[in-house]
């Protein structure tokens, strides 16, 4: 027998939305490990380059515009709190802007007066630090399917999940319904001002929501939403106390994680034990629940691929950070030109592999038909 | 498979049972239409069958009701997931997920089926109901039809022994009603499925019924093969009303059955012809046009609605305008009354256009009846709207009541106008749009969710209207309505007018359009049961 070999690329398929959500973290850890614009820069261009290459066309890939918009935002209120409030502090006085004089109480604090480019720099930094861990959450929105993550979800939390899932439904139906109100109100003159007019938008468009949510209600209920079969309460308690006190945890030690000015021991042992608990919640309630998924999303090697190199990525970053920290948190005084060590640039194309390695998206803005 | 043993159902308040006394035997893959006026209890009886009545509606049921062995009183609906499938009136209203393929396998879901089996059962329920191009299209941008199809299919990928169907094409165009029923058939034949369903059009459904059941409105029901339960039921499809009229026995239940005795009327009615449609319609083609549109255009986002649409509405006529779910008429409709986007194009109403004029003023010239008439209402009570209608509208106090009085005797003024009946309500929304005294009326599916009655009830209103010197437009999919109350059909598909003429020119020509008298009595041109009796109650010699 011959060996076969390897397709160049793999099968066009959507990865499980969990590993893209896993990968995007990764990636906002790395950012969040560096205020070098340099690099900052790299790994936007690296996520980018991810983004436009393995989305999908459904309207959710295309928030990601936004989110690019908003982190630019995001960088030039930094730079302007900072010019506004006292950039004066450094050795570089770019220009002066008339200061306006504060009353005795405000002292230290100071409107406009003399920028320098430390300040500036300062604010520009902190901004794209700030904007590249939003756009990385970004590129997960517009990577995985928001309603095939909530599927995803363990089997204890199944209702929740459908119950969000209907609400993002209700949600443009309610606009649908409002819209049409608010046409027919013309046919009866629709002269009224105010709250009346209100009020007859408002008594319709909520009356309809209320029978519809009744018909759905007992739509699901026949379709068997909600079967509980033989579940004492305590238990059903217990499965949401240890899942609930679990996400605290994790999101504590997260928390920890990610400030470098936290103390240590709030970071990875508590995010650990948060996800210890929280599993076993899962666990526990998953086991009661008796219910399936159609078409699972599974992990196989491409989502496998995809979150190994983004944890490689944020594992170099933080490596990098004890090494030689100096090349990720660049010198204001005295000012220094940023530069790229090989280190940080090694985690970026690290964070890039998923662009050619992750199985590409199908070619219809449905799902795959390749199970 | 489904029994009801001596069930009283009374809800809650009510001072008389919904159901009384019910004893039925449905066995299995029986095929059931659920007949009678609104509110008799029909719904009841469908929802009592997996216990959402009266779990969710509350009220007290007495007796017992069991699927396959197991009584509604010892599970909730949930559990009897497995065993009976539910579709409701609103498909959309229905739909948990967002896609097609999901929403067909939310069901098995919930009832832990192994994802294998799912997926096949995926795949078979899609080619029964024929659905296979849609797997992955948002259920939101189906049609009527597809939408129910889906909705049928959503619950058909758990095996339920039973299929509850209420009202399934109601809404539908006569196409999209004979793809769902066809569905619906195969399933009986190729699954030994048992199925209920309730419908108002019972025309379309009476043929391939195994057993009829009928409410008579005392809340017990008659229960029989349907041609012998039909003979006392008082609302009838035109083929029944038409074996009545000619005498035959038994009964025709389908346009086939009736076509074997039809030589022998068509023989006793060579002699005569139907009477000319309307001696108002005559007078009406020399007559100014009430309202006259030219080249209208609508386009929503990139897909063009209506595409240079011509049409001239005459006075004392009526003219229904016809065409498949998605058409155009609603977009026609509403950019003829002004308060609609109009791409291009001119509407001329006694020298104005109302598209250019305020509303106000607007609907003093063209009144506009929505497809959810119930938009237009927002206050407590029925006397508030028409004290409201009356100041919009600059008219009289009173006039809007004396409206409603004339259209419906007998609303009360302090009842809600959620809490009227399908009939009632759509009267007063028609009252309420009449106060302002248009010339011209226009109607989007106003027959949907009347029954035989209110219906007839609703055509003398219009012909009324028409005779009065005013024009009405109906957009409907209602064949047998418009047979007996259109003078004129205007046929639409894709946004364009493809045909305009006599109502029956226009009918008889499509086998689609085409009323149940019409089918059976091909080639003459007769319409409806009624022109048929007047033309043999006149004697041979008087003519």
């Amino acid at each position: 027998m011959t060996a076969a070999r390897r397709p160049a690329r793999p099968l066009a398929r959507t990865l499980h939305p969990g590993a893209w959500w896993l990968w995007a973290l990764a990636m906002a850890v790395a950012a969040s490990r560096t205020t070098n614009p340099v690099i900052l820069a790299l790994l936007l261009a690296a996520v980018g380059c991810v983004v436009v290459r393995r989305r999908t066309d459904a309207p959710w890939a295309l928030s990601f515009r936004m989110y690019l918009v908003f982190g630019a935002v995001i960088v030039v209120t930094r730079v302007l709190f900072r010019v506004v409030f006292g950039g004066g502090r450094g050795e570089t006085i770019l220009f002066t802007l008339p200061e306006i004089p504060l009353p005795d109480a405000a002292r230290g604090i100071r409107l406009l007066g003399p920028v320098a480019a430390d300040e500036v720099l300062g604010g520009l930094y902190d901004g794209l630090q700030l904007a590249t861990m939003v756009i990385c959450v970004g590129a997960a929105n517009a990577l995985a399917n928001p309603k095939r993550m909530l599927k995803a979800m363990p089997g204890a939390l199944h209702e929740v999940g459908t119950s969000v899932v209907v609400a993002l439904t209700v949600a443009p139906q309610l606009i649908e319904s409002a819209q049409r109100v608010r046409r027919a109100r013309r046919l009866r003159g629709g002269r009224e001002k105010g709250r009346k007019a209100l009020h007859g938008i408002l008594i319709p468009v909520l009356e309809d929501a209320l029978e519809r949510s009744l018909a759905l209600a007992a739509a699901m209920a026949s379709r068997g939403y909600g079967r509980i079969g033989a579940t004492p309460p305590r238990a059903r308690f217990a499965v949401g106390a240890l899942v609930i006190g679990g996400l605290l945890g994790m999101a504590a030690g997260l928390y920890g994680l990610l400030d470098a000015a936290a103390p240590r021991h709030l970071g990875t042992p508590l995010l650990l034990g948060g996800v210890a608990v929280a599993v076993a919640g899962f666990a526990l309630g998953g086991r009661r629940v008796r219910r399936t998924g159609y078409r699972p999303d599974r992990w196989r090697p491409g989502e496998l691929v995809t979150v190994a190199s983004g944890a490689a990525a944020a594992a170099v970053m933080v490596l990098a950070t004890r090494v030689d920290p100096a090349d990720l948190y660049p010198s204001l005084t005295p000012l220094a030109w940023p530069q790229a060590a090989p280190l940080p640039v090694l985690a970026v194309l690290l964070g890039l592999l998923p662009a050619v390695l992750a199985p590409g998206p199908p070619s219809t803005p449905s799902r795959e038909t390749v199970a | 498979m489904i029994t009801f043993d001596r069930v009283t159902f009374t809800y809650h308040g009510a001072a008389r049972p919904a159901l009384s006394g019910v004893d039925l035997r449905i066995g299995e893959g029986e095929l059931c239409l659920v007949a009678g006026r609104t509110g008799v209890g029909k719904s009841t009886l469908l929802r009592a069958v997996n216990g959402l009545v009266p779990r969710f509606t509350g009220g007290r049921l007495s007796g017992r009701v069991a699927v396959a062995g197991t009584g509604t009183e010892e599970r909730s609906p949930q559990e009897f997931a497995a065993l009976v499938g539910v579709v409701g009136q609103d498909p959309l209203a229905g739909f948990v997920t967002d896609t097609v393929e999901e929403e067909l396998a939310y069901g098995m879901e919930q009832l832990a089926i192994a994802p294998d089996t799912m997926r096949k059962r995926v795949e078979e329920t899609i080619d029964l109901l024929g659905i296979a191009d849609l797997r992955h299209r948002p259920l939101r941008t189906l049609s009527g039809g597809q939408q129910q199809r889906v909705a049928i299919g959503s619950v058909l990928t758990t095996h339920p022994a039973v299929l509850v169907l209420d009202e399934p094409t109601s809404a539908l165009d006569p196409t999209a009603a004979e793809e769902v029923l066809a569905a619906v058939l195969r399933l009986v034949h190729d699954l030994g499925t048992t199925v209920l369903i309730a419908e108002h059009r019972m025309e379309r459904v009476l043929q391939y019924a195994d057993r009829l059941l009928h409410l008579p409105g005392d809340g017990t029901v008659r229960d029989g093969a349907p041609a012998e339960v039909i003979a006392g039921v008082d609302v009838a499809p035109p083929v029944v009303h038409l074996g009545r009229v000619a005498g035959w026995d038994p009964l025709p239940l389908s346009v086939r059955d009736a076509r074997r005795h039809a030589p022998a009327l068509r023989e006793r009615l060579a002699a005569r012809v139907p009477p000319p449609a309307r001696s108002a319609a005559e007078d009406a083609e020399e007559a100014e046009p009430t309202l006259r549109a030219r080249r209208i255009t609508v386009v929503h986002g990139p897909t063009v609605a209506v595409r240079e649409v011509a049409l001239a509405l005459r006075p004392g006529e009526v003219t229904a305008l016809m065409g498949r779910n998605g058409s155009g008429k609603s977009s026609l409709l509403w950019a003829l009354q002004g308060s609609g986007p109009r791409r291009s194009g001119t509407v001329d109403v006694a020298g104005d256009d109302p598209g250019k004029l305020p509303a106000h003023r607007a609907r003093s010239l063209v009144g506009l009846v929505p497809q959810s008439a119930a938009d237009l209402l927002h206050l407590r009570t029925v006397a508030a709207e028409c004290a409201q209608a009356d100041r919009e509208s600059d008219a009289a106090p009173g006039t809007c009541r004396a409206l409603l009085d004339a259209i419906a005797p007998g609303v009360g003024d302090g009842g809600h106008p959620r809490d009227l009946s399908e009939g009632q309500r759509l009267a007063l929304v028609l009252a309420v749009q009449l106060t302002a005294a248009p010339r011209v009326m226009l109607l989007d599916e106003p027959t949907r969710g009347l029954d035989h009655h209110a219906k007839r009830a609703f055509a003398r209103v219009v012909r009324e209207l028409a005779e009065r010197g005013g024009s009405v437009l109906i957009a409907t999919h209602d064949v047998e309505f418009v047979a007996a109350t259109a003078d004129r059909v205007a046929v639409m598909a894709e946004g364009e007018l493809v045909a305009d003429g006599p109502t029956a020119d226009v009918v008889c020509s499509s086998p689609a359009f085409a009323p149940q008298v019409a089918k059976v009595l091909r080639p003459q041109p007769w319409l409806t049961p009624e022109q048929v009796e007047r033309a043999l109650a006149v004697p041979e010699s008087a003519r």
